[in-house]
C-alpha cells in the first residue's frame, strides 16, 4: 500500500485534499447574499442551508459547531462568513479563525444585500487568488482522516460494498489514520457487536449510553414499527427486511480488526488517531455533513440501490457491489466491487481497489458526486426553534 | 455462476445476487465466511438482493443471517421460498 499522498497542509497542521474558498451563511436569510458572492467570484463555493434562526441550547451549540467545523475543515483554504446580524456571524468567524486560516465575516443589517455582497465579493476574490497559489505537499497516510457512512443500502451492501470499506478501514487503522463511523440507530440489532469491539469499559459505557439514549428517542416518537423508515422503502425494495439485518450489514464497515477507540458527539473532532464512533443520524446527508464538520477529509460511502449523495467540502467516494446498480447508475459509482459476489475478486483485492481510489481522490481526482455537482449540506436539528 | 450468497453456514436465508432467478431453478450458493459453495432449490421467483429460505421455518422462529438473529418469522416459510417483509418482522421497535 502507498504510504503518502499529495495534500494541502493548513496553518494548524491538519491536511486537506481540496482547496475550497467557501462562502458560509450563518442563517437561512443569508443564503441569497452568499450565493450571489459565489456567483460573482467564480471558483468559490457557497454552502446554503435552511437554519440558524431562533435556535437555542444544545441545538444552537450543534449549529455553531457544524458551521465552525465545516469552515475549519482542512479541505477549506479560506472562508467568508455572512449572517443577518453581526453577533452570531462573529461567533462563527472567531471559531474558524482558531485554525489560523483566513476568515472574515459580514453582517447584512444596516448594510443590505447589495453592499454586503460587494464587500464580501472583494474579500472572496482576494482569498480565491491567495488560495490558488497553494501547492500540494507530500503528506503521510497517517495524516488522512477518513469517514464512512452507507446509504440506500440493500443486501449487497452487507456482503459486498460494506465489507470492502471494512477491509480498507482495517488497513488504514493499522497505518495510524483517524477514522469514524456512526449512524446510532442503524446499529440496532448489532449494538453488542460494536460494544464488544470497544477499547475498554469506559468507551463501552459511552457507546451504550448514546445508543440507549437514541433508542429512547425512537420509542418515544414512533407511531408504527418504523417499517417504512427503518429499513427505508429503498432498502426493502433492495431486499433488506428488518433493522437487525440492516444493522448487521452496516457494521461490516468497521472491518474485523479495528478497535473502537472513543465516542464523540455530533460534529466533535476526534482527539487522536484510531476508530471513533460518532453519535449521529443515519440520514445520509446529515451524517456526511457531520463528518465534514468533525474535520474528515475523505468519505467512503457504500451503496446498494444507488444513493447519489455528495457534500460541498468532503469528497464522497461511492462503492457499490450491486451489479444492477453499477449497470444502471454507473455515473454515480467510483468503485465497483460487484465481482466479490461472483468470487471474481477477494475481499483483500476489493479493499485495495477502494484504497487505490482513496489515494487518487486525495491526490485530486474528482469523485462522481463532485463531478455531478452533488453538494448536500444538511444540518442536524435536535428540536424545535424558540 | 454464483446465484446467491450466505455469510455463515448456520444462516437460514441466502441473498440472491443475480437478476432473473425463477421458480424451479437449482441455485449455487457461496458461503462467504468459508469460501465454499452449496446447492439449494428455489421454488419462487426471487429478485436480485432478496432472500431465499434455506430451511423450513414456522411462525415465531428466529431467522439467522451473518450467524445472528435478524428477526422473527410471522408467516410459515418453506425451503426455497422468498423470505422478506411478508413473512419476517423485526424483534425491535
Amino acid at each position: 500500500m502507498q504510504t503518502s499522498f499529495q495534500g494541502y497542509r493548513r496553518e494548524n497542521g491538519r491536511v486537506g485534499v481540496r482547496n475550497h474558498v467557501v462562502i458560509l451563511p450563518v442563517d437561512d436569510l443569508s443564503n441569497t447574499a452568499s450565493e450571489a458572492v459565489a456567483n460573482n467570484v467564480k471558483g468559490t463555493l457557497a454552502i446554503p442551508h435552511p437554519y440558524g434562526r431562533l435556535q437555542f441550547g444544545a441545538d444552537l451549540d450543534l449549529h455553531f459547531r457544524t458551521l465552525i467545523g465545516a469552515g475549519s475543515n482542512p479541505n477549506v483554504a479560506a472562508a467568508v462568513v455572512i449572517g443577518i446580524e453581526e453577533g452570531w456571524t462573529k461567533k462563527v468567524v472567531d471559531g474558524i479563525a482558531r485554525t489560523g486560516k483566513p476568515v472574515v465575516g459580514f453582517g447584512i443589517e444596516l448594510h443590505g444585500d447589495h453592499d454586503t455582497i460587494m464587500r464580501a465579493s472583494k474579500a472572496a476574490r482576494e482569498y480565491l487568488q491567495w488560495a490558488s497559489e497553494k501547492q500540494r505537499d507530500e503528506c503521510a497516510l497517517s495524516e488522512l482522516w477518513v469517514s464512512c457512512k452507507c446509504g440506500e443500502s440493500d443486501t449487497t451492501s452487507g456482503c459486498g460494498s460494506n465489507p470492502t470499506v471494512g477491509d480498507a478501514f482495517d488497513k488504514l487503522y493499522a497505518a495510524g489514520c483517524t477514522l469514524v463511523f456512526g449512524e446510532t440507530t442503524e446499529l440496532t440489532g448489532g449494538e453488542q457487536i460494536v460494544a464488544a469491539r470497544c477499547r475498554d469499559d469506559g468507551v463501552r459505557q459511552d457507546f451504550m449510553r448514546v445508543f440507549d439514549r437514541y433508542q429512547e428517542v425512537i420509542n418515544r416518537h414512533k407511531t408504527t414499527d418504523l417499517s417504512d423508515s427503518q429499513p427505508t422503502k429503498g432498502n426493502i425494495a433492495g431486499g433488506l427486511t428488518t433493522i437487525e439485518e440492516k444493522a448487521l450489514g452496516n457494521i461490516q464497515k468497521i472491518g474485523r480488526k479495528c478497535i473502537v477507540d472513543g465516542v464523540i458527539d455530533k460534529a466533535e473532532s476526534p482527539t487522536g488517531p484510531g476508530l471513533w464512533f460518532m453519535d449521529s443520524s443515519s440520514a445520509a446527508a446529515e451524517m456526511v455533513t457531520l463528518c465534514a464538520a468533525s474535520g474528515f477529509a475523505v468519505h467512503f460511502f457504500p451503496t446498494g440501490q444507488g444513493n447519489v449523495i455528495g457534500n460541498p467540502i468532503l469528497p464522497v467516494i461511492k462503492i457499490c457491489a450491486n451489479p444492477r446498480t453499477v449497470r444502471t447508475m454507473s455515473e454515480h459509482i467510483d468503485v465497483d466491487t460487484s465481482g466479490l459476489l461472483q468470487r471474481e475478486i477477494t475481499m483483500d483485492q476489493a479493499g485495495d481497489k477502494l484504497l487505490d481510489m482513496m489515494f487518487r481522490t486525495a491526490n485530486g481526482r474528482l469523485t462522481a458526486a463532485e463531478a455531478l455537482g452533488h453538494r448536500e449540506f444538511v444540518l442536524t436539528r435536535l428540536y424545535e426553534s424558540a | 455462476m454464483i446465484h446467491c450468497v450466505l455469510h455463515d453456514p448456520k444462516d437460514s436465508v441466502a441473498v440472491v445476487v443475480v437478476e432473473g432467478i425463477k421458480a424451479g431453478q437449482t441455485l449455487t450458493g457461496l458461503i462467504l465466511d468459508e469460501d465454499r459453495t452449496i446447492t439449494l432449490p428455489c421454488t419462487q421467483d426471487i429478485p436480485l438482493g432478496h432472500k431465499v429460505a434455506l430451511k423450513d421455518m414456522q411462525i415465531g422462529d428466529t431467522v439467522i443471517k451473518y450467524g445472528i438473529d435478524i428477526g422473527k418469522v410471522v408467516a410459515p416459510i418453506k425451503t426455497g421460498q422468498h423470505a422478506h417483509v411478508h413473512n419476517i418482522k423485526t424483534k425491535r421497535w
